[in-house]
């Protein structure tokens, strides 16, 4: 992403989209979410248009294994709180090649009952090489979804193995997917999954084995003792530490749901238990915590950013290939280059 | 940055041959462009809408029932009714050349039949969003 856009001299036309998607224009929305997902200046002035007015949604989170039903289940979700009136906005993520740099984007076929509805909003989003499990401007674009006034933000990640726990930070509340599965699948429960879960979900409850799941996962959280015959395949996996809260007050224990996002069942208590964290992180100020949190991480990257780009503009590439050469003949070591030539910079912005 | 090509593939109608949709699909990923699958049985206005939340730059549409006439022109007339008249349109599948002419005169961008090869629909359709 370019940086260094000066941000105050708006360019009219973004301005105009953002005013027409505040007030339901979704072509206008549809824009400004490929112009923020584009990154650049354009994005930068989009988000600077709409901050001011975000910050009313509830983001939910959704991650899970890959085809354990997360789709389904966001489409389920939504058609619960379009039941309550509430807009929804759904941004489902998949990877792109790192090959091609293209990408399916399938996630919308679960999704067919939702259209023809007005106040619900799809979009997909490629990961265009971020890792964590989340495009680099999700958040961003969950930004721009709350600014147009969608009440709730389901985000579905790509099918998640360990690694992928960005969306931990981005959701006011993260429902992590489990589906039934033998003693040996059991195993490969990640625990670094479950730390992110606000909610966990034994999902295709359908199938046989939900039931041990539900209690396999209770024991790794630590809500109940594990089920004698299960005792083998426990000591294997390593028990979870919820992810507490910042402010000291982490005594929110995730809570395991049932459901069958392909019969429609246990939804009504998913969105129960939604509500209940939401509650609870709003009374016990974890929520306030997660948004400067976020904010903080967000604030402190686009500096290192900023800057970065700054110093390399100023060092310029003829100093930079010069300092390879050094480094590469022995001649200066590379943490002594970087901050030589670091000190050589300026950070004012001036005559950059 | 050169702004990914993004491009929706749905099959209208009631059509379940999907081979081609998908064989199609995976061509355009595998090319660099960001694809939309919306899978079997979507009609024009599913379509349109999807089109529009996801702002993509074509529509490719992949019909081997015989109705192309009758969903073609439906999916055309929404674009514009929405203000997408932008929106590129390719359709393939079992389309009879003098429809295909038709459809070319009522606004879509290219037909393509059986064994075309996947590089050409690769390069009509970046031709088509490059190209402007
Ligand atoms: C395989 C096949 C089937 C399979 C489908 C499996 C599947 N999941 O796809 C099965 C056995 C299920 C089937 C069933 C039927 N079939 Co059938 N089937 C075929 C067959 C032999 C090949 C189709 C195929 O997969 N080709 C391979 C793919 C890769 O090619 P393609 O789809 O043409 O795609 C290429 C191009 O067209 C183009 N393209 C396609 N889509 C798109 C989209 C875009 C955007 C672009 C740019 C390009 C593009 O690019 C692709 C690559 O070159 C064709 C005959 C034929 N030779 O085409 C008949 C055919 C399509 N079937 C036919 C019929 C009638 C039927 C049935 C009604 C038969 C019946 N009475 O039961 C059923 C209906 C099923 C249904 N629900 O719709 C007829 C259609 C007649 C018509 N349109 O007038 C055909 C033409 C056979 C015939 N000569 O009569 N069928
Ligand atoms: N039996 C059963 N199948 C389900 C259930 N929920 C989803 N499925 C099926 O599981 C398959 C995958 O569902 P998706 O919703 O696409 O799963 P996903 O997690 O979004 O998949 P990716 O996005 O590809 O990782 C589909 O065939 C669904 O129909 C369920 O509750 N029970
Ligand atoms: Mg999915």
């Amino acid at each position: 992403m370019k940086s260094s856009a000066v941000v105050d001299d708006a360019d009219p036309q973004i301005h105009a989209l953002a005013v027409a998607a505040m007030s339901g224009n979704r072509r206008a929305l549809a824009r400004l979410i490929s112009l923020v997902e584009g990154g650049g200046a354009a994005a930068l002035q989009a988000i600077a248009a709409l901050y001011p007015h975000t910050g009313r949604a509830q983001i939910v989170g959704v991650t899970g294994p890959p085809g354990a039903g997360k789709s389904t289940l966001v489409c389920e979700m939504a058609r619960a709180y379009r039941q309550s009136e509430r807009s929804v906005g759904i941004v489902a993520v998949d990877p792109s090649s790192p090959f091609s740099g293209g990408a399916l984007l399938g996630d919308r076929i679960r999704m067919r009952e939702l259209s023809g509805d007005p106040e619900v909003f799809i979009r997909s989003m490629a990961t265009r090489g971020s890792l964590g499990g989340l495009a680099r401007a999700t958040a961003d674009v969950t930004c721009v979804l709350d600014a147009a006034g969608y009440k709730v933000i389901l985000v579905e990640t790509v099918g998640a193995g360990q690694n992928e726990v960005d969306i931990g930070r981005l959701a006011h509340t993260t429902i992590v997917i489990q589906v039934p599965a033998s003693g040996d699948e059991i195993q490969a429960i990640k625990a670094g999954m479950l730390e992110i879960a606000d909610l966990i979900v034994v999902n295709k409850a359908d199938l046989p084995g939900a039931d041990v799941m539900v209690e396999v996962l209770e024991a790794m959280l630590g809500l109940q003792s594990p089920p004698a015959d299960l005792h083998h395949v426990l000591d294997a996996v390593s028990p979870v530490t919820s992810k507490g809260s910042p402010s000291g007050s982490g005594d929110w224990r995730p809570r395991v749901i049932k459901t069958s996002a392909l019969r429609s069942e246990g939804i009504a208590d998913l969105i129960e238990a939604v509500a209940a964290h939401a509650q609870y992180a709003r009374a016990s100020g974890r929520r306030a915590a997660h948004e400067r949190e976020y904010a903080a991480r967000q604030l402190r990257s686009m500096l290192q950013q900023e800057m970065y780009s700054r110093f390399l503009a100023q060092i310029g590439e003829q100093e930079i290939q010069a300092a390879v050469d050094r480094i590469a003949s022995r001649q200066e070591d590379p943490y002594s280059a970087a901050i030589r030539l670091a000190a050589t910079c300026r950070l004012s912005a001036g005559a950059a | 940055m050169a702004e990914k090509i993004r491009v929706l593939i749905a099959k209208p109608g009631l059509d379940g041959h999907d081979r081609g949709a998908k064989v199609v699909a995976r061509a355009l990923r595998d090319a660099g462009m960001e694809v939309i699958y919306a899978g079997l049985r979507q009609t024009p206005e599913m379509i349109t809408e999807a089109a529009l939340q996801e702002d993509v730059d074509v529509i490719g549409l992949s019909i081997l029932s015989g109705a192309h006439m009758a969903l073609v022109p439906r999916v055309l007339g929404l674009l514009q009714e929405h203000d997408m008249s932008d929106v590129a349109v390719f359709v393939g599948g079992i389309i009879p050349d003098e429809d295909a002419a038709h459809l070319i005169a009522m606004g879509v961008k290219g037909v393509f039949g059986p064994g075309t090869p996947l590089e050409d629909v690769v390069n009509a359709l970046r031709c088509e969003v490059v190209g402007h």
